[in-house]
């Protein structure tokens, strides 16, 4: 057992406050920084695609997870971030200037969405979202002067001073060291004054407003936050493909990021990570898994999307709280051993709302 | 002039003429009760005080400022906060959370300061959690501090509620049936709250309630509304007694 004895409030809110966390980030932080020195590239080459997919998960995490909008179309702003980081590194930008950029031209779609679509909530915000993603990808099909079209585009290699970070093991680093400055960054933010009133504008907007909360605003900065770490993602995940083509960024894609923050946990950034490594390690664990199965099943047009909706529903009916949840409780047992009771977790009762106003 | 001046509110919801006229005025420092039949408008009275719903026509004045002029994010920072009949809190969030959020108005030092964890976000995280500790302190709440409002008894979410009202340090407090849902015991507890958010922290209470027995005890003054209007208006004595008020009950 242990026990959280603080002595100032400063204390309560320290990132690693038990030495057996610290040792364990600490375990985690030599692993991933040994890993492409003793891994095959090939795996190194998939690692990197999770930290990238665990980027994007965490900007729709900002979105869904914390202000409670959905979006079914986060794909486009991945869009919008590689083929802006492709463009601007051909007219010659620097790499970092062109990321910054990426992410900045990505938050900027985001503002120019997020406006209109802050009118609508629920459903509607989710078809909001749907039909910019489609319209996108049909535009940039179609500019093919800018684009390439579906012919698609080349990506210049990265580099950063002279040195090149188109080898494996460099953009492996290049994509770690991203993930975890905005990882940190997202952490600082959403345990504070933004992160409190995005949760706020989700679980009760009439609440909201009556703290001076402006509820529009804070929707909109939401979108704009979500947008830029999404395109960051596309930027990188330009470099990770190589060669854009606007069907790499449809509806599949779209999907398997609601399901990456769905699966993970809504309203925790650990779950948007744990939701994206089982999201993303999914479809070449199918793939694996083909030869063991019997032809008529691994022949099956849309197993994945089959295997993708079974994982969904399993969380939604036993794990509603999703990996985030799942974790919390195993802590839980650990740290509380061995006093642990299976209520601790159980939802007190619900009570009913029936004259909710805006 | 009164501290809060309420005069002549029209708003009709449709056909229904949820205010009709209605208007009172509450002196600084004072216990002002609502009481009424359902429907009678009393919830309404607070949504347009707090800016919910833009009234057809009339003002509310807080020490001469009209707050129907406000757009609604300012309400807060007006000096207002409220309670809601329908519990309204962040479900997904901690009592400690809800709180906080209480402090939202204030300053939290700039986003990028919040980025890194900077000093003067640390510094008004700090004094912020202080203010928070000292509500916790006074509101018995420390055994609920981190979990998660979703669990709580309905009890104990009325006070998180009140809470988060006062961490926004209100000169008026607004008070939506607080006792409704309450055992005994609780609404003791709450007597004694209210007697002393206006006697230590100096804040103005306006409350609905329909609980006599404590409007008798905690209340100056009483306003009775039905049908949008005021019925009648004096100590809880008088107003009980009065045959109006006596018909609008017993009539429905
Ligand atoms: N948002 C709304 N939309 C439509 N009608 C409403 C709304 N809010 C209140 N009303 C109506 O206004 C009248 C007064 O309601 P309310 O102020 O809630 O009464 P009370 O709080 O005194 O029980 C009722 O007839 C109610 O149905
Ligand atoms: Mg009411």
């Amino acid at each position: 057992m242990r026990f959280a004895y603080d002595t100032s409030y400063r204390e309560s809110r320290r990132l690693l406050r038990f030495a057996s966390d610290r040792a364990a980030y600490a375990l985690l932080a030599v692993l991933l920084a040994a890993a492409p020195f003793v891994l095959p590239v090939f795996y190194v080459g998939e690692l990197t695609y999770l930290f990238i997919f665990a980027l994007a998960s965490l900007g729709l995490m900002v979105l869904t997870g914390y202000t409670g909008q959905v979006s079914l179309g986060h794909a486009a702003f991945l869009a919008i971030g590689a083929y802006a980081e492709a463009l601007l590194l051909n007219a010659g930008w620097p790499l970092p200037a062109s990321l910054a950029a990426a992410a900045a031209l990505s938050g900027a779609a985001g503002l120019a969405i997020g406006m209109p679509a802050i009118r609508v909530s629920g459903l509607y915000l989710a078809m909001v979202t749907l039909a910019f993603a489609i319209l996108l990808e049909h535009a940039v099909g179609h500019w093919s002067s800018l684009t390439g079209g579906f012919t698609g585009m080349a990506v210049p290699e990265p580099r950063l001073a002279g040195v090149s970070l188109g080898t494996p093991t460099g953009f492996y680093f290049l994509c770690l060291a991203l993930l975890a400055a905005v990882l940190l960054a997202l952490v600082n933010l959403m345990r504070g004054h933004l992160g409190r009133a995005f949760v706020g504008v989700r679980d009760s907007e009439a609440a909201a407003w009556g703290l001076g909360i402006r509820v529009p605003l804070v929707k909109v900065q939401a979108f704009v936050l979500s947008a830029a770490i999404t395109g960051l993602a596309g930027a990188l995940l330009a470099h990770q493909t190589k060669y854009l083509t606007p069907d790499g960024f449809g509806m599949m894609l779209s999907m398997q990021l609601v399901l990456a923050v769905v699966i993970g946990g809504l309203g925790s950034l650990r779950g948007a990570i744990l939701g994206a490594i089982l999201i993303g390690l999914l479809p070449s664990f199918i793939s694996h898994l083909k030869p063991f199965l019997p032809d008529r099943i691994a022949k099956q047009f849309g197993l994945e999307i089959f295997v993708f909706g079974a994982v969904l529903v399993g969380f939604v009916l036993f794990e509603p709280l999703g990996l985030n949840g799942r974790w919390q409780k195993l802590r839980a047992f650990f740290e509380t051993f061995p006093l642990y009771r299976r209520d601790t977790f159980r939802r007190g009762k619900a009570y009913m709302r029936s004259e909710r106003y805006k | 002039m009164s501290f809060l001046e309420v005069r002549d509110l029209a708003l009709a919801f449709g056909g229904v003429r949820a205010l009709d006229g209605v208007g009172f005025s509450v002196e600084r420092g004072q216990v002002f009760a609502i009481i009424g039949p359902n429907g009678a408008g009393k919830t309404t009275v607070l949504n347009v005080v707090t800016r919910v719903f833009a009234p057809a026509s009339g003002q509310v004045l807080l020490e001469g400022v009209d707050l129907v002029r406000m757009p609604r994010h300012a309400i807060a920072g007006a000096g207002v906060a409220r309670t809601f009949q329908n519990i309204e809190l962040f479900e997904g969030a901690t009592v400690l959370d809800n709180l906080l959020l209480g402090r939202h108005r204030f300053d939290h030092g700039g986003l990028l300061s919040q980025m890194v964890q900077g000093r003067r976000a640390r510094a008004c995280e700090d004094a912020s959690r202080e203010r928070v500790e000292a509500l916790i302190d006074f509101l018995d709440l420390a055994p609920h501090r981190n979990q998660r409002v979703a669990g709580l008894p309905y009890g104990v979410r009325k006070i998180v509620e009140l809470g988060r009202a006062l961490a926004t340090e209100p000169r008026l407090l607004l008070l939506d049936e607080p006792a409704s849902g309450l055992n005994p015991e609780e609404t003791r507890d709450l007597a004694f709250w209210i007697d002393d958010i206006r006697h230590d922290l100096g804040v103005t209470v306006v409350m609905i309630e329909h609980d006599m027995s404590l409007v008798s005890e905690v209340a100056d003054r009483v306003l009775a509304m039905n049908l949008g209007r005021a019925l009648a208006e004096g100590t809880p004595a008088e107003v009980q007694s009065h045959p109006d008020v006596v018909a609008a009950y017993l009539g429905g």
